[in-house]
Order: structure tokens, then sequence, then C-alpha cells
């Protein structure tokens, strides 16, 4: 990693508090620079007559982490699962809007979500590995999808980018289940990379685990950028401080009669969003005063 | 709490006294309804043991009934154990695979309406009684090209199929949701997630699922009188003409005037229980075994 300078992040002595973190950030080149991953527009998103999300419109960059935070039920979920097709699953689920990853529409409906997914990988919020062995794990996404050559490599190069690897080269043939929750999500990481994704999305990844285990999984996403875009679900803001490149905020809005929806408040640097919110509701967030 | 509510802890007033008193009684007379039912199955157990189990012997199992016996010849029962062995296989090895299906399709694929539909239409058949489900067999299969073995099985299979579906539906609904997203996820399509992931996590659940299905038609009577029960007294494996049965048997036996006729009915009942609890007990084990499995697998 080239040696930049940290930037220590300083407004208010509530943001201190909650963002007291020494990140070690290049300065992000100016947004017309960067790469586009994803553009949406318009995203509104509802489970049945319940809507969940209204009027999302941002991009994603290449080679970025892109947080999304928020309060409970502001739809982060709901977003990032709409960006690989995950919800098509949902009984009920129903969107408008588009989604245009390296200019596609994936959210149109010829287009196979399948496909989407083969691409655009997800690591869940609790981990999910499969009762199978360790090495299985990784291996079976690579089998199933044809990537059978050179199988062990591709296997041990996963684990390793997941910082697994001396953890388990000894015992790849034991059950997943064996391993801590920790090492758990970090091999779901694997299982995700293993299959050369172009996006990775997290869901809230390191939720269900303890400080350590958490930062271990925040030092991969700083090594893994490089070669992985990422979106990263996150109720810890300053999880978010930590590892985001670019952070969006979500909020929750409440209509007339009672119903309520996430909305998109701001999107912006980190940094940025962090001391200087431009948006009111952004800086009651982030100080803590609310959610 | 107050003082005055205090006092009424220790000094237990009439009120008190009645309702201590009903609530006692409800209890009892919940204890006599389980003594009951466990009792039911003692007193079948026993009274099935005390009559069949002295009769109980290796040529019961190994040789034929030899009809119009003059002194002591030693009769079995072997064509029926076999005839019992073959057509219970051949129900099993047609119900099994269709009643997997339903159950993927049902649980794996189906939209919502579709999945209560089929639902339902499963408890139907499953209600139907089964000598409505010999006579449609009858009528479909044997009249006008006779009884035999495979149609016995055919007809045991229609009892067996909302069994099997059901109890492989259950077991599919075990498998955590986060394990078929896990894999969706990855770019695998459905089918492959669910043969590879979904389906070996079912194993025992389907073993358990067929041991009790098995175990709930081999005693089934009504279909096999009209499909397969026209039989003679050697033992036969072949499918293609009617065979004897362990029910049947039992039903013919019992009609006998010979007193040693209703002995071995006894013993083929003894039999027929025993391998009844049998498979009821290892399926309960069975079934512990896989779901605590699949929850570990879940978390």
């Amino acid at each position: 990693m080239r040696e930049t300078k940290g930037v220590s992040v300083s407004v208010s002595s509530a943001i201190e508090r909650a963002v007291r973190v020494e990140t070690k950030r290049e300065p992000l080149p100016p947004r017309e620079r960067l790469q586009q991953v994803f553009e949406i527009e318009d995203l509104s998103a509802d489970y049945g007559s319940n809507p969940a999300l209204k009027d999302v419109s941002m991009e994603v960059y290449k080679n970025l982490v892109t947080a999304v935070i928020g309060p409970s039920g502001c739809g982060k979920s709901t977003f990032i699962r709409c960006l690989n097709r995950m919800n098509d699953l949902v009984p009920g689920f129903r969107q408008t809007g588009t989604i245009r990853y390296h200019g596609q529409d994936i959210a149109a409906k010829d287009v196979d979500p399948v496909a989407v997914r083969r691409t655009i990988g997800m690591v869940f919020q609790r981990p999910n590995p499969f009762p199978k062995s360790i090495q299985d794990n990784v291996a079976w996404g690579l089998k199933v999808l044809g990537m059978k050559d050179n199988l062990p490599e591709r296997v041990e190069r996963a684990l390793t980018q997941a910082a697994l690897w001396d953890e388990v080269k000894d015992r790849l043939k034991v059950s997943a289940l064996s391993l801590s929750g920790g090492q758990q999500q970090r091999l779901c990481i694997a299982r995700a990379i293993a299959v050369e994704p172009d996006v990775v999305l997290m869901d809230e990844p390191a939720s269900a685990l303890d400080p350590i285990a958490t930062q271990a999984i925040e030092q991969l996403l700083h090594e893994l950028k490089s070669e992985y875009s990422f979106v990263i679900v996150t109720h810890n803001m300053q999880q978010a401080a930590r590892v985001a490149d670019m952070t969006a905020f979500f909020s929750i809005s409440r209509g007339d009669e009672g119903e309520r929806w996430g909305e998109l408040i701001e999107y912006d640097a980190t940094e940025k969003l962090f001391t200087a919110p431009s948006d009111k509701r952004t800086e009651d967030y982030v100080t803590g005063r609310f959610g | 709490m107050s003082a005055a509510d205090l006092g009424m802890l220790q000094r237990p007033n009439d009120r008190l006294r009645r309702r201590r008193a009903v609530n006692r009684g409800m209890e009892l007379l919940a204890w006599l309804a389980a003594a009951i039912a466990v009792a039911i199955l003692g007193i079948v157990v026993w009274s099935v043991a005390k009559r069949g189990a002295g009769e109980l012997n290796l040529d019961l199992l190994t040789k034929p009934p030899v009809p119009f016996a003059i002194g002591p010849v030693q009769q079995g029962l072997a064509n029926a154990f076999a005839g019992s062995l073959v057509i219970v296989g051949l129900a099993t090895a047609m119900a099994l695979p269709v009643g997997i299906l339903v159950a993927i399709y049902v649980n794996e694929f189906a939209p919502r309406p579709i999945r209560l539909g089929v639902g339902l239409t499963l408890d139907v058949l499953n209600g139907i009684p089964s000598i409505v489900i010999g006579i449609f067999v009858f009528g479909l299969l044997v009249v006008g090209h006779g009884q035999k073995g495979w149609v016995g099985a055919f007809a045991l299979a229609v009892l067996m199929l909302p069994l099997a579906a059901r109890s492989m539906i259950e077991v599919l609904a075990l498998v955590p949701g986060s394990l078929r997203e896990a894999s969706l996820a990855l770019g695998v399509p459905r089918w492959r997630t669910t043969l590879g992931i979904v389906l070996p996590q079912t194993v025992g659940g389907v073993v358990t699922g067929t041991v009790l299905a098995v175990a709930r038609v081999a005693g089934e009577t009504a279909p096999l009188l009209f499909t397969s029960s026209i039989v003679g007294n050697q033992t036969s494996w072949n499918p293609g003409h009617a065979l004897q049965s362990i029910p049947v048997a039992i039903f013919e036996l019992s009609e006998q005037p010979d007193p040693a006729d209703h002995a071995r009915a006894w013993a083929a009942a003894f039999v027929l229980l025993l391998f009844t609890l049998f498979a009821s007990l290892s399926a309960r084990w069975l079934a512990t075994r896989s779901r605590r499995k699949i929850g570990r697998a879940g978390r």
C-alpha cells in the first residue's frame, strides 16, 4: 500500500468521538474521473403494498468501498439486494427505475438474474457457509460455474485473499461449520471472491461478529478494493468511516397516511459526509442525535 | 403488593381452595387420557405378542403353507412374507421418486397459489380411504387383466405418495433459506442449488419419511384384496403374478376354521407389529438426528 498522509477527522467533539479513526485513505480523485460501476436512477421498491424505497439515484464507483448507512428500516438491505437481483426471490417484491451496470440495465425483464449474480457477488449478514468442507465451500461455486482449471490454486488464492489461508490450510477437509463465526464469514468472503466477481455486495457483514473478527474483515476490504468494487451496508457508523471511500446515508420518510419508506438523503465522499454533511438529517444521524 | 394480599397468601380462602381442587382434577383427567393412549398401545402389543410370539419360528418365515395337511407338517407363511417384500418394495420404488419430485417442485419452484393447491391435494389424497383406492385400481388395472403383484404395489404407491411428498416438503422447509441465497448469490442456477446444496441436507429426512410411509402401507389390506389376493401357496417373487402378502394372509387365515391357522395369523400379525414398531422408532431416531444436523447448518 502506498504511504499517504493520514487524514484525521475532527469537527465537533461528538463527531470526533463517533469517528475517531486514523484512516490511511488516499484522497479521492474528482468524481468525473472515477469509473462508474452502477448508475442508479429513480429506484423505487416495494414489498406487496408496503413501500421500501423511493426514488434512489446515485452512482457506485469502481475500486472503491461504498458504504450505505442509516437507521433500521431505511431500506439499506433492500437497496443492496436490488443490485444483484436477490430480491427477485422475495414473493411480492416489485421495483421500478433503472440500475445500469456498466451501462446495461440489469433491472430489465429480459436480463437473466443468474448472470447478474455471477458478476455481482454477495456476502450476507450472518455467515452462511455450506455444510461442506472448507475446501468445498470455496470450490463448489468454481466447479458449478466451470472454473475447474487450477482448482486447488484458485481455492488457495481466494482463502489467502480472505486472510483465512494460514488458519485453515492444514484442515481444508474439515467441515466449515467447525470454524468460528469470524472465520466462517471470511470463508463466505473467500467463496464470493473465488468466482472472480466484479462487484462484491456486503449486507452488514460484521454485525454478527466480535470486534477482532470485524477488524479482520475491514482490513480485507482495504486490501481487496484494488481488485473489486465493494458496496457495504452497515448500521455501524464508525465502520463506514473506517472502510468506505463514499458513503450514502439513507433515512426513513413518512407519508400522510403513516406509511414509511427509505430514501437516499445524502451521498458523498465519506469524509465530507461525516465532517461536513450538507443535510441536517445526515448531521443529526452522524452526530448521534437520531437513530 | 399490599399487606392484605400478603395475608391471603398465608390463609387460603375458599375460592383459592376450590381453584386448587379444579386444577388438580383437570390435571388428573389429562394424565388419565395420556395413560389410556399408552395403555392401548401396551394392550395391543401384549395381546398380539401373547398369542403370536409362541408361534413365531424360522419355519413360519421360510416354509410355504401346505393346504389340507394331514399330520404334523411344518407350515409357514413364506409366500406372504416374500410377497409383502416385493409389493411394498415396488410400491416404494414407484411412490418415492414421484413424492420427492412433487416436494421439490412445491417447495423450491412453485408460486404460492400452486404450493397451497398441491398441499391441499396431497391432504385430500391422504384422506381417501384405502378401500376406495383399492377399488379404483381394481377398475383401472385389474378388470380384464387379472390380479398382479405390481398392480397391488401400484395401489399401495397411491397411498404412499401423499405421505412421502408431505414428509419431504417438511424436510425441505427445514433447510435454511440462507443456504439457498448463498448459492444463488454465486450465480449458481436454481436447479444446481437444489441438487447441490438443498437436497444433500435432506437425506436423513427422506429416509425417515420413507420408513414411516413403508410402515404405514405394509399393513394395508383393502387395496391388496382387490389387486393381489387370489394366490397359490408357492413362494413367488414375480410381481407379474398375484402375490400373497402378510395383511391378506392374516385376514384369510383368521377366516379359516382350523385353530392352527388362527395361531399362524397371530404370528404373522406379531411380525407385522414388530416391523411397524421398529420402523417407527428408527424413523423417530433418524428424524431427530437429521433435524439436528440441518439445524447446525442453518444456525
